[in-house]
């Protein structure tokens, strides 16, 4: 137990572990604001009145819903930057971050989109009915009476999405994304061979720490905010 | 309901039986039969680098490169027909740990002799001396060496240190790509993505005279490290390491190694250091 | 549902003002992507020679296909263990016995957390250390890893399946004398699994992406094979569009699939079939306040 001990100070004394996770952190958290802009956009295309919106939105979803992220991800670094050339920062770490952040952002715009379309499925014909009544078009019904039900509606597939894309984050090593979690968790059992299990167990548990509180804090949203029929 | 039960499972026991009869599929091996044994003494498994063109390329159903060549060469000298050598794929981070796991018998893929190495595992060698370089621009004149990476972006392979040592010792303010593999970083160098790939010359070499990469590239030729590839051998191999070391002898002075450099280096314009070249092999440990 | 509550039919004016619109966005879409081909153009990513070596038929005998194998092979494999493993912890949930309940709910929950990818690299790592006598250890981790995540996301499947179904058949069970337990296993895991089939073949997508990642632990999957081509034929780019294609096409087949077979199977059991979404766990959609069978408002989504 003391060599365990001493192992890990030795380790923790090398390697930021912390750290690791704050940049798979700041990956889910800005790829979690791009993907609900995203894929509320295309959830609305999809239930718009325009046939060719409705059609743009349902390609999209069928394509990067379909794709490996890993594809999407390295994509970015092949086309992105390795031939239209766009730096988003004069750093290239910083570049391949943003990129990391809009690849994961794109492929989960498709399932934030479902989670969407899921919840305005939940909103009584009535609820439409009723807008319509009273003289809203399409988008004001849908922007002041459909879409605040719908993200009622939709708080557990959006928290199940959430999840998702952190644990997702990880894959951000496709996109040169060199210092987060999977790649730490490699080095440092490269480095301790013989403290491996403790070492995977160390970067699971971090996730647990991460991952059940956004799914009790989904549920207990999804409960207290459910309207009430 | 219990025949619904039963019919579901049997629909999963049919299905991990077809799954069962579909064996796994080696790249290049389109049958996918899986004759090859674990060890003994019918066959040797030689790990290689697959995607490194010059050195061990994967060409349709066959490996080809200097490496797999001098391997060839050394596997016939022990008794091993080419049709009894089996092809293991090793990159460069899983070296050390593919021989003491006992994935492979030996491994040929540019491997550095070093000390660092020398603890875990042995080495016979070394059979070819490279040096790091960097790879630039055909039309590229500012870069001449290591120092002037300053602010420049930078490409190499994860899991290889060529780059961080550049870092480390020659220019700090450079800038580090790593992607799995060459093909990523000499896209992004035609592009001008990146301004220079780094690792050992004679890799950059067959890179630059790839096919596709033709009159694109040039290696700058100012080697600034001495890379001594050996072959590497499990922990405690001297008996098969005296084996290796005498065949690669038989091999430089029978004219073998010029002939395998020249056939390898063809049209890339590349000579290997005529000093240090070739090589002597050490003593083994 | 052709029409949707939401809007009426377009007029003439709207129908004027949604073609303008159409052209409008439809050209800048394609200024778009002709920026881009542009760019691609002049970075010489059209030479014929990049994408004939990348769909030629030795690409695909000897890396793509090969490669195609060996993914689904990790698919199938995967998929299977995951079913198994989803329906014993999935039962184990659902036990009358408090300690197993306990036990396999803390194994759902912890390997529903975390990332496949950390389980794929530790697992092959820790197979090549401790477990020699795998003779083929980056496929074992593909699969053990593959099957942890999504056999317990299935095993939430079996769950809400079980849920979702009205309790008159657990009664019906009870009452003809069963044991809670062979209500569970004649009455309700029969009618579950059904109800879950459609689930599980969008799993199936899941996995298929996944075994992806097999690529940076060397699994010779379809990426790995795509990257291996390219080193021969410097076309990474080209390549990877291939097999982007490939992934497409099998995972929207498959996705048609489950929404068939959900049609299909409605009739086939008590409760709601479940269609799972693809990502995370669709168990908690099928679960949670929506999606719990066919709702008042289940209309308003139209096409």
């Amino acid at each position: 137990m003391d060599d365990l001990l001493a192992g890990f100070a030795e380790l923790f004394a090398q390697y930021d572990v912390l750290a690791a996770f704050w940049v798979n952190i700041q990956l889910t958290f800005w790829a979690a604001i791009l993907s609900l802009v995203l894929g509320t956009v295309l959830a609305l295309m999809r239930i718009s009145p325009i046939a060719s919106l409705q059609w743009a939105g349902t390609a999209y979803v069928t394509i990067f819903r379909n794709t490996p992220l890993t594809i999407i991800l390295t994509f970015t670094y092949l086309v992105v930057f390795a031939q239209l050339g766009i730096a988003l920062s004069d750093d290239l770490n910083a570049t391949f971050f943003w990129y990391a952040v809009i690849g994961l952002a794109v492929y989960h715009a498709a399932f934030v989109c479902e989670a969407i379309r899921s919840g305005v499925n939940t909103v009584p014909v009535g609820q439409a009915e009723a807008a319509r009544a009273i003289g809203l078009s399409f988008l004001p019904a849908a922007s002041m009476v459909i879409l605040p039900q719908a993200f009622r509606g939709a708080i557990a597939p959006l928290g199940n999405t959430l999840i998702a894309l952190l644990k997702n984050s990880t894959v951000a090593v496709a996109a040169s994304v060199a210092n987060e979690t999977s790649s730490l968790m490699r080095t440092m059992i490269e480095f301790r061979p013989d403290l491996m299990v403790a070492i995977f167990l160390l970067f699971a548990i971090g996730y647990v720490i991460l991952v059940i509180p956004i799914g009790l804090t989904t549920t207990w949203l999804s409960t207290k905010l459910a309207v009430k029929r | 309901m219990r025949k619904h039960t039963m019919g579901l499972l049997a629909i999963a026991a049919a299905s991990s039986l077809v799954l069962s009869a579909c064996g796994g599929a080696e790249p290049g091996e389109p049958t996918g039969d899986d004759t090859a044994a674990a060890g003994g003494g019918e066959t040797i498994r030689i790990g290689i680098k697959y995607d490194q063109p010059g050195l061990g390329l994967q060409e349709g159903d066959t490996f080809t490169g200097f490496d797999t060549d001098v391997a060839r060469y050394v596997a016939d000298k022990l008794g091993y027909a080419e049709d009894q050598i089996e092809w293991v794929e090793t990159i460069s981070a899983n070296r050390e740990t593919a021989l003491q796991n006992d994935e492979v018998d030996m491994i040929f893929a540019t491997y550095s002799i070093n000390d660092e190495r020398k603890e875990l595992i042995d080495f016979a060698g070394p059979y070819f001396v490279a040096g790091q370089d960097l790879l630039v621009s055909v039309d590229n004149t500012d870069i001449t060496g290591p120092e002037d990476l300053e602010g420049k972006n930078l490409c190499s392979v994860t899991g290889s240190t060529s780059a961080e040592n550049i870092k480390a010792e020659y220019a700090e303010g450079v800038q580090l790509v790593e992607r799995p593999g060459y093909a990523d970083c000499a896209t992004a160098l035609a592009s001008g993505a990146v301004d220079a790939v780094t690792t050992d010359d004679i890799i950059l070499a067959g890179l630059a005279a790839a096919e596709e990469n033709a009159g694109k590239f040039k290696v700058v030729g100012n080697p600034f490290s001495e890379e001594r590839y050996g072959v590497g051998l499990p922990d405690g191999s001297t008996d098969t390491c005296e084996e290796v070391n005498a065949a690669i002898t038989e091999m430089i002075e029978d004219g073998t190694w010029e002939e395998l450099v020249t056939a390898n280096t063809e049209g890339t314009g590349y000579v290997p250091n005529d000093e240090l070249n070739p090589p002597t092999p050490d003593e083994c440990e | 549902m052709t029409a949707s509550v939401l809007f009426d039919t377009s007029g003439p004016r709207a129908r004027a003002r949604a073609r303008v619109g159409n052209i409008v966005s439809a050209l800048a879409v394609l200024a778009g992507l002709c920026w881009v081909a542009y760019v691609l153009y002049t970075k010489g990513q059209f030479a014929p020679s990049l994408w004939q070596n990348a769909v030629s038929a030795e690409a695909w005998q000897f890396y793509y296909l090969p490669g195609l194998q060996n993914t689904l092979r990790s698919a199938l494999f995967a998929t299977v263990g995951a079913v198994v493993f989803g329906i014993v912890f999935g039962v184990g949930r659902l036990s009358q016995i408090r300690a197993v309940r306990w036990f396999s709910g803390v194994i759902v929950e912890f390997f529903r957390a975390v990332p496949v990818l950390l389980m794929m690299i530790f697992f092959y790592m820790f197979f090549s250390a401790q477990a020699q006598w795998i003779a083929d250890r980056p496929f074992a981790a593909v699969v053990v890893a593959l099957v942890l995540y999504n056999g317990s996301v299935i095993a939430e499947l079996v769950r809400a399946g079980v849920g979702n179904l009205p309790k008159g058949q657990g009664e019906a069970g009870l009452s003809i004398g069963l044991t809670p337990g062979q209500t569970l296993r004649s009455v309700q895991l029969p009618q579950a699994l059904v109800a879950m089939l459609p689930a599980m073949v969008s799993q199936l997508v899941v996995v298929l992406k996944d075994s992806a990642l097999g690529q940076i632990i060397l699994y010779p999957e379809l990426l790995r094979s795509a990257q291996i081509l390219s080193s021969k034929e410097q076309n990474p780019l080209q390549a990877l569009v291939v097999v982007a294609i490939v992934f497409i096409v099998i995972n929207w087949l498959l996705t048609v699939l489950a929404h068939r077979l959900a049609r299909l199977l409605s009739s086939r059991t008590a409760g709601a079939t479940i269609e799972g979404t693809g990502i995370g766990n669709p168990a908690a959609v099928a679960g949670g306040p929506i999606g719990g069978g066919p709702g008042p408002g289940s209309g308003i989504g139209g096409g």
